[in-house]
C-alpha cells in the first residue's frame, strides 16, 4: 500500500530524510519510531504532499506522490503532529467542513459527520467550540478528521501525544480497529503510526521502523526488536541473602551467561540477582539445572522478553 | 474546482466568527462618513453625488484591506492548519482563490453597508445612479486588487503585523505612483516618459474614471490582472515554501 524509494529530504545543509526505502503492507500497522529530529514526521509530510522531496519518490495506494499528488491524498487520512484544527468551529462543523472538502454532501456528509464522531467517542462536545475543548478533545477532532472520508491508508504522527492513560488506551484501541476493518469499498487499510512511546509499539504495532539521524537503523516485528535486547533471556532470581555468594558462583559456570548483576532489592533477608546471557541465548533451563543440583530454592524466577527502550537506546545512539 | 466552496464558506465564517470582523465594519463605516463628511467637505460641495465618497476609498483602503487581508495565510501558518488544508485533496490555486474569494466577499459586505449614503444623497438632491453603481462597482474591484497584494504579503510570513506593514507598503506605492506630486518627484530622477508609464499602473487613476461613471475596458483589465499576477505569485510562494 506504501511504497517508500529511497526518499529523501534536505533542508538547506541538514540532511533530515537520507535514502529511505521501506514498504507497508496491506492490514499492517507499521510503528514509526525515532528520537526527535530523526525524520519521522518530515516523512510523512513527503507522503501526504505537504513537503516536496528532495529526491526519491514513494508511491501510496499506487498512485506516485511526484505525478498524482491529489490521488494519493484522496487515498490517505492525515493527522498532523500537531493535531491543528480551526479553534473557532464547532466539532461538527469542522468535520463538515472536511467532510465536503472530501466530496461528500448532504445526508452521506452527515452520516459521515456521525460515524466519525462515535468511532472517537466525541459525540457529545459536537456542539462545542474547538478552542474551548481540552487537548485530548481537539487531538481526537483532527483524528476524526482523518478518518472522514474511509481512507484505505492512515497516516498518524504521534496520535496519543498528550493524552491521559485513558484516552492513549482508547486512541490505541481505535489504531487497532481501524487497521482490522476493511473500508466501505472492501479495501484493507494500513497504517503508519509515528510515536517515541515504546509501549505504543508493542501495544499496537505489527511491525515497527525505527530512524535516527534519516536512516533506518532497525526493522522487525516488536519480537524481533525485542529479541536484540541484552537482555532478552535473561533470568531474574530472588533467593536467600545467605545462599546468594555460593549460587552466583555455581551459576557462573553455566555456559551461555555473559554476566550476572545483582539488582537492589528491598524484601528483607532476601536478594535478587539478573542472569545476562550471551547474545540471547536461552539460559533458562540450565539455570533450572544448576538450582536443582545444588538443591536451591528460589522465591522468584522469571525470563525477561527483552526491553524495547534498550534497543531503541543502542539502535539511535551507536554508531 | 474541487473544494473551492466548503472552503470559501469557512473562510467567511472564520470572519464573521471574530470580532474583529464587526471592529472592522465599524472602523470602516466611522472612516468612510468621516472623510466624505470632514475631510471632502460633502455639504459644501453642493452635489448629489458620491464622488467624494468614493475618492477617498484608495486612501482608505491603504490601511484597512491589509488588515482584512493580514491573516489569509499567516493565521494558518501559525496555527499549523495550512499543513491540514494543503494535504487534502484540493489543487493550491483552488485553495488560495477560495480564501481571497471569501475575503473580498466580507469587504463587499462592509462596502455594502455603505447603503446610507446612497439614502443621503436622494434625500439631498436627485443624483445620477449610474455613476453610483459604477462607483461601487470599481470600488469593490480596486478592493480586489488590495485584497490580492495583502493575500501575498500574508503567505510571506506566519506573523499577521510583518503581513499588514508590508502590503501597506506595496500598496502606497501603487497609490503614489498617480498622486501628481511624487510624479513630479519621479521625473526629477527618472525620464518622462518612464514616470508615465509608471503612473498608468496607479489605482488611484485607473479608479479615477470609474468613481466619475465611465467603465472603460483598460481599467477592468488593470484590477483583473492585479488580481490574477498576485494570486499567482501567492501560490508560487506557498508552493516554494518547504523547498
Amino acid at each position: 500500500m506504501i511504497q517508500v524509494h529511497q526518499l529523501s529530504k534536505r533542508f538547506g545543509l541538514f540532511q533530515a530524510v537520507n535514502q529511505l526505502s521501506f514498504e507497508v503492507g496491506k492490514n499492517e500497522i507499521l510503528g514509526f519510531l525515532g528520537p526527535n529530529g530523526a525524520g519521522k514526521s518530515t516523512t510523512m509530510k513527503m507522503l501526504t504532499g505537504f513537503l516536496p522531496p528532495s529526491s526519491g519518490t514513494a508511491e501510496v495506494c499506487g498512485h506516485s506522490i511526484l505525478d498524482a499528488p491529489i490521488q494519493v491524498r484522496e487515498s490517505i487520512g492525515y493527522l498532523p503532529e500537531s493535531a491543528p484544527s480551526y479553534g473557532e468551529m464547532l466539532v461538527e462543523e469542522f468535520l463538515r467542513f472536511i467532510a465536503e472538502v472530501r466530496g461528500y454532501s448532504g445526508t452521506s456528509r452527515d452520516r459521515q459527520v456521525d460515524r466519525v464522531l462515535e468511532l472517537t467517542a466525541l459525540s457529545d462536545v459536537r456542539r462545542q467550540m474547538i478552542e474551548t475543548l481540552s487537548k485530548g478533545y481537539r487531538q481526537r477532532t483532527c483524528l476524526a478528521q482523518s478518518l472522514l472520508h474511509d481512507p484505505p491508508v492512515l497516516i498518524l504522527d504521534e496520535p496519543t501525544d498528550g493524552l491521559d492513560p485513558n484516552q492513549k488506551h482508547e486512541v490505541r484501541e481505535l489504531i487497532r480497529q481501524m487497521s482490522q476493518e476493511r473500508t466501505e469499498k472492501g479495501e484493507p487499510r494500513t497504517v503508519l503510526v509515528s510515536t517515541h512511546i515504546l509501549e505504543e509499539v508493542e501495544a499496537v504495532c505489527s511491525r515497527a521502523l525505527i530512524i535516527a539521524r534519516g536512516e533506518i537503523v532497525g526493522y522487525g516485528t516488536p519480537e524481533e526488536l525485542l529479541a536484540q535486547s541484552r537482555y532478552h533471556n535473561a533470568v531474574l532470581l530472588t533467593l536467600a541473602e545467605s545462599e546468594a555468594q555460593t549460587v552466583q558462583a555455581a551459576l557462573e559456570q553455566i555456559d551461555g551467561v555473559a554476566q550476572i548483576e545483582s539488582v537492589p532489592y528491598s524484601g528483607a533477608g532476601e536478594a535478587r540477582m539478573r542472569l545476562i546471557p550471551e547474545s540471547g541465548r536461552s539460559i533458562a533451563v540450565d539455570v533450572q539445572q544448576v538450582l536443582a543440583r545444588e538443591q536451591r530454592t528460589v522465591s522468584e524466577f522469571s525470563i525477561e522478553r527483552g526491553r524495547l527502550d534498550e534497543v531503541f537506546r543502542t539502535l539511535t545512539t551507536n554508531r | 474546482m474541487n473544494g473551492l466552496n466548503p472552503i470559501f464558506k469557512r473562510e467567511l465564517l472564520a470572519y464573521f466568527r471574530s470580532p474583529v470582523a464587526y471592529v472592522f465594519i465599524i472602523i470602516f463605516l466611522i472612516a468612510n462618513a468621516g472623510c466624505t463628511f470632514l475631510l471632502g467637505n460633502f455639504y459644501d460641495s453642493q452635489q448629489a453625488s458620491l464622488e467624494i465618497f468614493f475618492l477617498f476609498h484608495p486612501w482608505l483602503y491603504l490601511f484597512l484591506i491589509p488588515a482584512v487581508g493580514m491573516r489569509l495565510w499567516a493565521e494558518e501558518r501559525r496555527a499549523g492548519t495550512h499543513e491540514l488544508l494543503l494535504t487534502l485533496p484540493v489543487r493550491l490555486g483552488v485553495s488560495v482563490f477560495a480564501k481571497f474569494l471569501a475575503a473580498w466577499v466580507f469587504i463587499g459586505v462592509a462596502l455594502l453597508l455603505t447603503f446610507p449614503m446612497v439614502f443621503t444623497v436622494h434625500y439631498l438632491g436627485e443624483p445620477d445612479n449610474g455613476p453610483i453603481l459604477s462607483g461601487y462597482f470599481g470600488s469593490f474591484l480596486m478592493a480586489g486588487a488590495y485584497l490580492a497584494i495583502a493575500s501575498f504579503t500574508s503567505a510571506l510570513t506566519k506573523n499577521q503585523v510583518i503581513s499588514f506593514i508590508l502590503s501597506v507598503i506595496i500598496c502606497l506605492v501603487l497609490v503614489l505612483l498617480g498622486w501628481g506630486v511624487f510624479s513630479n518627484a519621479l521625473n526629477a530622477i527618472f525620464p518622462v516618459w518612464l514616470t508615465d508609464a509608471l503612473s498608468q499602473f496607479s489605482f488611484a487613476s485607473h479608479f479615477e474614471a470609474i468613481r466619475r461613471g465611465v467603465i472603460d475596458l483598460r481599467d477592468l483589465v488593470y484590477f483583473t490582472s492585479i488580481i490574477g499576477f498576485m494570486l499567482l505569485i501567492n501560490v508560487v510562494v506557498l508552493e516554494s515554501q518547504n523547498k
